[in-house]
């Protein structure tokens, strides 16, 4: 096999040093009964590499990657462009192949891009401190109410119903555990009055903006009536990129921010590795959950840096860390890390506003479509439109004349009939004029053909 | 004079009237390492003995802090929360942790004298 | 308190450099390389973007005011500064790297370029289904891997990392512990665990309780038994253990818990051991997650991003969260939704937005596909030969807490070697570091005093092993001589000297921030 360097001659030469006459003997303490003969798997054996290329290159081919169709999908993961050299740096050896830097000294370099990566989420989220990343932003979501729970020593989180539904799940899975989780009603195109909602035993409010509809959400006073009851605001952000053109959430008051980093750097990889971005104030530093890097002196006096506060987490604390994690999504921090340095002040400026106006754009043509109504008056890269139709059967219309054309909110809300006939679409710098004009024409005559009866595929 | 007595736990407790002064040994501070945080519980909490009552973290690792004897809390000491070294530099005097109203004067007899306490830090 | 008993010293001590000192600072091939704040400039950029006309109207007045402090830099600039910055860094490309219960072996380049087939890599998480067939299909394929090498009949997929896996595993006994119209709260955990063991178990909502080893490295039964009860949920164990041993009573172990009326959650972080030998399923495990970064060789990328599938028992199937992935006559199918589930099905909830780790899934199917059954297995087995190779050349100049083995895929020893000797586990530890190789794992497992833990893993030749065996040797003895001076203080030829741990968690400094001129007075 030909990622094993040893041979047969140095296998027999190694257990002759052990003292033993195979290597069966090595497992005498796995009882007989448990040893299997390796026919009972029923799986192939060692393949080549090009057998193994080919064979995965085929199942590639079977699906429609975004970039070969005209493609508006959103919801939470986005479609951008990555500069070549981002790609290409993380593959490099020693970031790709390194572990988690705990030996400072031979790990400066992702100690030193982990400081960058913190010092950048926390400028853009305008927040005073950010974490190392967590694995993604429904999981960081999700952390962010038990740290609120913490905090507050309540147990009630109120999700906004522009929360993403998946997001909310998420939520709920784990922050019921140990409290309260409820949803305010999903209200499309609008802000749901959640300040009303909040009460003594709230620990936080969690709010998306923009919304999973698209919708930008004024947080400011939302974060004013939480803290008038002693309550936080969990900011959530999905598309990491409107951060480039929208007022940060730090500057509307929030005290934690949630934030999907895919956007800057990552592939959409069919939903992960993503990276969650996790921000907050100072004065709650010691309850965030995962890793922090700090910047520190060596014993010759250099500046350099070191993963720090770790006795909030696991492998100290054991069952009294502020988490169970101990992973960051470090190469995919990385990526974002080095796709906003390319970017920088000026690039993501830019890019932020190509993309809310190749959205209006398109959102504008859409809105002349018979049958298509503009359901959010506000939005950044991703809006939604009403249809004439349920969204299911038009999305599934269109992907048979090979155009995505969004994700039909009833795929989030399965079964809230009044989303029924919504459908999120997204538009990026990806997006050209040409994708555009093709969604338009084929939603045109989708919607003006009789609904087919044979259904959806799904 | 005040009293002062220990703990298995390597807690000391000094009394004066009915107030207890409570710290972590000086042999604790020294298995610990330097002290980078304190936690301390806020005046009013009420605690048993053996209660956990404070957090001590040094770089590797983070230690509870138990209550030797009973009562409410009526103050932290302000000055670890800025300058948590000086657990290291001075355990039994300035780095103090927090002091109790005591419950309970009795429990006090359950608690290790110095001469006791040092003949069980030999043991270990 | 609580003592520390690991005997772990914590400060860094200072030098005085005798090196000759360049003008630039710089080192040779070894470059000193500024905060990407620091080199940046106003007004530069490292991509093209034209400035295009935007219109208020649909901002809902939120515009950003400020402007965000992100420096700009041109292309050749930032790539310099990534690629100054890779260079500090140890990696298994570049070394072995014997970090025992963290497995860094090889990581084959084809796993890279498979994940990154636009088909997969440009993939969207929630296009129609229809478009995403290959997709589903893989996962499917590796699934039918995961319970085929574990003996297990289902597996959660959306995990994201291994601590994921562990609280997924939970989640689902506590919510198969509710279908049975029970309240069981504690959690048995061997004290020789993982910490993210009771920290899962903790955050699960347990109360954990600890059961004590015996003096060969095992699980005490007799106190396990002893613990259980009715309101035992379940016990969280490490098989091969984290002393690099394998738990010969574990079936023993299974029986007792489920006569208990609890379940067996395994740690799978050391499947590395047995996988293509011993199926977890055989030997009573109900959840077990296994990490694709360690026994399937996806990169650990410094840090992350992990997988962590979690296999399941008959018993626990149905509970496994959203999404559920089936396949019938129309092709393969993502279920998202909790009322569209098949029969019998009763998912606890989600673990996160869409479907998990796919770019991982990719490559570690890859690296499945490459090594077959049979190659799954030689890769067990030379991890547990290497593993044995360095105990039996070491044990007689290091001391082995728990006998002359075997032991599986990991070597572990303590600090007794050392006694009198003044050089620490981390002194030891840190003087690798000038020999060119990164430390092993220390201080863990947490019963052995100054911990050594040695994976060497199935990916080194045995002449690299013999080297590494040699530079061991040659520093026990040394240690042994009291010829401390490359161990004091050390690493001497690393990057940076050891670094000042306990100044950075004093006064935390977690992020870059501009120079302010000094302020005039108010």
């Amino acid at each position: 096999m030909r990622y094993h360097p040893l041979t047969t001659a140095d296998r027999t030469a190694m257990l002759a040093k052990i003292g033993v006459s195979s290597v069966d003997a090595l497992f005498k303490d796995v009882p007989q009964q448990a040893v299997v003969p390796l026919s009972v798997f029923d799986l192939p054996d060692t393949q080549g590499e090009m057998e193994v290329d080919r064979k995965l290159a085929r199942m590639a081919a079977k699906n429609t990657a975004a970039g070969a169709a005209p493609f508006f999908c959103g919801a939470g993961a986005y479609k951008h462009h990555v500069p070549a050299a981002v790609d290409h740096l993380i593959q490099r050896s020693e970031f790709l192949t390194s572990y988690t830097p705990y030996q400072p000294e031979i790990a400066q370099g992702t100690l030193q891009y982990l400081f960058e990566f913190q010092t950048q989420v926390a400028l853009l989220t305008g927040m005073e401190v950010a974490n190392a990343s967590l694995y993604d932003g429904s999981t960081a979501t999700a952390e962010a109410v038990l740290m609120a729970q913490r905090i507050t020593k309540r147990p009630k989180a109120i999700l906004s119903g522009g929360l993403h539904p998946q997001y909310c799940e998420t939520v709920e899975t784990v922050a019921a555990l140990s409290g309260v989780v409820s949803r305010a009603p999903v209200t499309p195109g609008k802000a749901e009055d959640i300040a009303a909602l909040i009460d003594n035993e709230t620990a936080c409010v969690v709010v998306q903006s923009p919304d999973v509809f698209g919708l930008i959400r004024d947080l400011k006073p939302i974060a004013a009536a939480a803290h008038a009851k002693g309550a936080l605001l969990v900011a959530v952000v999905t598309e990491a990129v409107s951060l480039g053109l929208l007022e940060a959430p730090g500057f509307q008051d929030a005290d934690i921010v949630a934030c999907e980093g895919q956007s800057i750097g990552n592939g959409l990889n069919f939903g992960g590795p993503y990276v969650g971005l996790f921000a907050t104030k100072e004065k709650y530093l010691r309850q965030m959950p995962g890793r922090l890097t700090g910047e520190t002196t060596d014993a010759s006096g250099k500046r350099g840096y070191v993963l720090t506060l770790s006795t909030r987490e696991q492998h100290i604390r054991r069952e009294k860390a502020t988490s169970n994690i101990c992973t960051n999504s470090g190469l995919c921090c990385l990526a974002f890390t080095i796709h906003l340095s390319l970017l920088g002040e000026e690039g993501l400026t830019r890019l932020a506003r190509i993309n809310h106006a190749n959205a209006s754009a398109l959102a504008d043509k859409l809105a002349r479509v018979p049958g298509v109504d503009l359901v959010t008056p506000s939005f950044f890269n991703e809006f939604t439109i009403k249809l004439s139709r349920p969204a299911a059967d038009v999305v599934d219309a269109l992907a048979k004349r090979g155009i995505v054309a969004g994700v039909p909110a009833s795929r989030l809300l399965p079964h809230d009939p009044s989303v029924r006939d919504l459908l999120i679409v997204a538009a990026t710098e990806t997006t050209t004029e040409e994708d555009a004009d093709a969604l338009v024409k084929a939603l045109g005559t989708v919607l003006s053909e009789a609904p087919s009866t044979s259904g959806a595929m799904f | 004079m005040s009293e002062v007595r220990f703990t298995d736990q390597h807690e000391w407790v000094r009394v004066d009237g009915d107030e207890a002064t409570i710290g972590i040994t000086k042999y604790a501070a020294e298995q610990l390492g330097d002290v980078v945080f304190v936690d301390l519980p806020e005046a009013g909490r009420k605690v048993g003995a053996g209660g956990e009552a404070a957090v001590v973290e040094s770089v590797k690792a983070a230690s509870e802090v138990y209550a030797p004897v009973g009562g409410e809390v009526v103050a932290g000491n302000p000055a670890l929360t800025e300058d948590p070294a000086k657990v290291n530099a001075d355990p039994e005097g300035e780095g103090w942790f927090f002091k109790l109203k005591l419950a309970d004067k009795g429990e006090l007899a359950k608690l290790m004298t110095k001469d006791q306490y040092d003949e069980f830090v030999k043991g270990l | 308190m609580t003592m520390n008993a690991q005997g772990r010293p914590t400060a860094p001590g200072t030098i005085e450099s005798n090196e000759l000192a360049t003008i630039s600072g710089d080192r040779g091939l070894d470059h000193e390389e500024a905060l990407i704040f620091e080199i940046g400039r106003d007004g530069h950029c490292g991509v093209d973007l034209p400035t295009v006309q935007i219109s208020e109207n649909r901002l809902a007045g939120m515009r950003r005011k400020a402007p965000i402090g992100l420096p700009g830099l041109s292309e050749p600039e930032v790539v310099r500064h990534y690629v100054r910055l890779s260079r500090m860094n140890y990696a298994i490309d570049s070394g072995l790297y014997p970090l025992g219960s963290c497995t860094m072996k090889h990581n084959p380049r084809l796993n890279e370029k498979v994940a990154r087939f636009p088909g997969f890599g440009d993939l969207h998480p929630l296009a129609p289904q229809s478009t995403t067939q290959g997709a589903l299909e893989l996962i499917s394929e590796l699934m039918k891997w995961l319970t085929t090498l574990t003996g297990m009949p289902a597996v959660a997929m959306s995990p994201k990392a291994g601590a994921h896996g562990e609280l997924c595993g939970l989640l689902a006994i506590r919510a198969a512990i509710q279908a049975r119209g029970e309240k069981r709260n504690r959690i048995l955990v061997p004290e020789s665990a993982h910490g993210t063991n009771p920290a899962t178990a903790a955050f699960a909502g347990f109360v954990i309780d600890e059961v004590k080893g015996t003096a060969d490295g095992r699980v005490d039964m007799v106190e396990l038994e002893g613990k259980l009860g009715p309101d035992v949920a379940a016990i969280m164990l490490t098989n091969p253990n984290t002393c690099g041993l394998f738990e010969r009573d574990i079936r023993h172990m299974a029986d007792a818990t489920h006569k208990a009326g609890a379940y067996f959650y395994c740690d799978g972080a050391n499947f590395n051991a047995i996988a293509g030998r011993v199926r977890p399923g055989d030997l009573g495990i109900d959840a077990m997650h296994i990490n694709l970064h360690k026994t399937f060789s996806t990169p650990h990328g410094g840090g992350g991003p992990g997988a962590g599938p979690v296999v399941l028992s008959a018993a626990l199937a149905p509970f496994a969260p959203l999404p559920l992935l089936v396949h019938d006559d129309k092709g393969f199918r993502l279920i998202e939704d909790r009322e569209a589930v098949p029969d019998g099905a009763q998912p606890f909830g989600r673990m996160c937005a869409f479907h998990g780790q796919m770019g991982m899934f990719t490559r570690a199917l890859s690296y499945m596909l490459s090594h077959g059954r049979d190659g799954v297995r030689q890769a067990s087995e030379d991890a547990v030969l290497s593993a044995n190779y360095i105990l039996a050349s070491l044990k007689d100049v290091m001391s082995a807490p728990f006998g002359d083995g075997p032991c599986m895929h990991e070597a572990l020893f303590d600090d007794h070697f050392l006694d009198g000797t003044g050089v620490t586990t981390l002194d030891f530890a840190k003087a690798m570091i000038d020999e060119g190789y990164h430390p092993m794992t220390m201080y863990f497992p947490l019963v052995v005093h100054g911990a050594m833990l040695i994976e060497p893993t199935e990916s080194e030749s045995k002449d690299s092993l013999d080297r590494y065996i040699h530079v061991l040797r040659t520093m026990a003895l040394e240690a042994k001589e009291k010829k401390t001076e490359r161990f004091t203080g050390a690493p001497h030829l690393a990057p940076r000297r050891r670094l000042d741990e306990t100044a950075a968690a004093r006064k935390p400094i977690l992020r870059w921030r501009k120079k302010e001129l000094p302020q005039a007075a108010e």
